[in-house]
């Protein structure tokens, strides 16, 4: 058998009682400090500004970027190269199908100069007005042809039709040029591929 | 006669000017101001692009004022359905209009010799004559009355507005404006009691000349050196007279979506907007007057400076003039700043503490002020 409790439970009380000093009651010493405080953050900002320096924690935003982007940030893609120089991409169109909002376009072409990689992508588009960046377009690719870097360098625009951008800047803006995505393992990512 | 009527329409125009100007800057200044205070860069999207080129004017985005008066203009001027379309669309006006008149008795400078000012055209001297004007649209000797007449009638407006817009959002705003009003245009009226006591007259040029006086050896008989408890509590009074935050319970966004003027749209809204923005210079322009000393600067009259140790530094005409009117200027683009400063940094009151605020606080206090000084007056004067 519990003995029952001789007590009633009492409910702890959680929030505090306002209890205020008589100075915090006069009201307006208290007002005056937090003009203080207030009027302090402004002058210490002000003079930065009348400086030349930034008095500001925010960002202005397309002209400036902020610097602490994360590592793994899914930001602009990037259209890998052959060490030739010729893209990556196999025209496959995976990234396109995998694509939830339907923002890439791919028209392939026919190269018969290059016996490895006849298959190659004339035109390659995305939509930024549209992108989601979800990445999946960047696992769907079986190449390693499209990553997505960190960056946003001028994605935002005042006008829908000219967030496109095609290959030539996918490529360029921000040329990568390596083969293979550093894997974890120290598998050789090119004779993997050719292995059954 | 017709130069009484050039000096007076100039005079006008320059009041006019000055009060559209600050409507315009201050909310800018506002935006700025509050965004500096809290880390931020603040508005600065909107530019004018010099035609034909790629110049765009930012100017740290002082033309946003310009578009948002684009913007109201063109906005579309939506009608509440409501059963007194008369008194809905005279509303904006009544809290407008009042607002602007009451600058007509607030003096921007002293005397104005327009001889002396134009001495190197005699035509235009001989045309003057020995006319003086004091820099004041209209020098009337019941300044202060007229103040808190003009002053009393935009809560007529809030509660037009609030009453016809068959909103009951609006009317719980207007009545709220109604009973806040009232309560603190008391509370001015006996702050400024005091200074009435202390000067003896209510002409707001008489007020500002007495205070280049000297108290105490050294500081200047300025107001809210003689009275600086009912500075405070006039400053406080009038920021809840002008209806903004702390004591923004008429319009109360969180609970009255916009109080008295929920149901008005475009221009309308923008002229309660536009009167809120002026009567925040105007607060700056009564309190300048009242008790910063008006357009003087310390120790200075008509005549140019007169320091404490009995030095006089005289000074010409002309730049007596000048530097009064930038001097007032600038101390109510000071007062303004310094209330935009209030509204950025206190939160709000509770409706029951605003007006419990008004009648068990600020008035005892208001009606000790005045006894104190009353006593302090006789026995000085005796």
């Amino acid at each position: 058998m519990t003995r029952m409790p001789t007590r009633p439970h009492v409910r702890k009380q959680y929030w505090n009682e306002p209890a205020m000093t008589l100075w915090e009651k006069a009201y307006l010493p208290e007002i005056i400090r937090g003009l203080v405080i207030t009027s302090r953050v402004f002058l210490a900002n002000m003079a930065k500004w009348m400086t030349g320096r930034k008095g500001a924690l925010t960002t202005y935003y397309p002209e400036e970027t902020r610097w602490d982007y994360a590592e793994n940030n899914r930001g602009k893609h990037v259209l890998t190269r052959r060490p030739d120089g010729r893209p990556q991409c196999i025209a496959c169109n995976l990234c396109a199908t995998v694509c939830p909002a339907k923002v890439i376009e791919i028209e392939a072409a026919f190269d018969p100069e290059d016996a490895a990689h006849p298959k190659y992508p004339a035109r390659f588009e995305i939509d930024y007005s549209r992108c989601i960046f979800c990445g999946l377009c960047v696992e769907a690719c079986p190449e390693d042809a499209i990553r997505m870097v960190k960056e946003v360098p001028d994605l935002p625009g005042g006008d829908r039709d000219r967030m496109w951008l095609g290959k030539e800047e996918l490529l360029t803006w921000s040329p990568r040029s390596d083969v293979a995505k550093p894997y974890p393992g120290k598998a050789d990512h090119a004779t993997r591929r050719g292995s059954p | 006669m017709i130069q009484d009527l050039v000096v007076y329409a100039v005079f006008i125009g320059y009041g006019v000017g000055v009060l559209m100007t600050f409507g315009t800057i201050l909310t800018w200044v506002e935006r700025k101001q509050a965004a500096v205070m809290a880390d931020r860069i603040g508005a600065n999207r909107a530019y004018i692009r010099i035609p034909f080129t790629q110049i765009k004017l930012v100017w740290w985005g002082l033309f946003h004022g310009m578009a948002d008066g684009l913007k109201m203009l063109v906005k579309e001027d939506f009608k509440a359905d409501s059963y007194d379309w008369y008194a809905y669309a005279v509303a904006p006006w009544v809290v407008f209009t009042p607002v602007l008149l009451v600058f007509a008795v607030i003096p921007f400078g002293g005397a104005l010799h327009p001889a002396a000012l134009f001495s190197a055209f005699p035509t235009v001297a001989d045309w003057f004559g020995d006319r003086t004007y004091a820099l004041q649209i209209a020098r009337l000797d019941a300044g202060i009355l007229i103040v808190f007449a003009f002053g009393g009638m935009t809560i007529i407006g809030a509660m037009l507005a609030g009453w016809a817009s068959a909103n009951k959002y609006s009317m719980l705003g207007a009545l709220r404006a109604g009973s806040q009003m009232i309560s603190y245009e008391l509370i001015m009226g006996l702050t400024v009691l005091g200074l009435i006591l202390i000067y003896g007259t209510v002409d707001l040029t008489t007020i500002v000349q007495k205070q280049s006086g000297i108290v105490l050896g050294f500081l200047p008989a300025w107001g809210v050196v003689l009275q600086p408890f009912a500075a405070t509590l006039f400053m406080a009074a009038a920021i809840a007279e002008n209806k903004r935050i702390p004591f923004d319970l008429p319009e109360a966004e969180s609970e009255l979506i916009a109080g008295f003027y929920t149901e008005y749209s475009a221009m309308k809204m923008g002229l309660f907007m536009f009167a809120e923005f002026i009567e925040i210079a105007i607060i700056g322009a009564l309190f300048t007057t009242l008790f910063l000393g008006g357009y003087n600067l310390p120790w200075m009259d008509d005549s140019g400076f007169n320091l404490p140790g009995g030095l006089a530094i005289p000074m010409s005409h002309g730049a007596v003039v000048v530097t009064q009117l930038v001097v007032f200027l600038a101390k109510v683009l000071l007062m303004s700043s310094f209330q935009i400063l209030i509204r950025w940094t206190l939160p709000r009151f509770r409706y029951d503490q605003v007006l419990k605020f008004a009648w068990k606080f600020m008035f005892p206090l208001a009606l000790a002020n005045l006894v104190v000084t009353a006593i302090a007056v006789w026995a000085l004067q005796g």
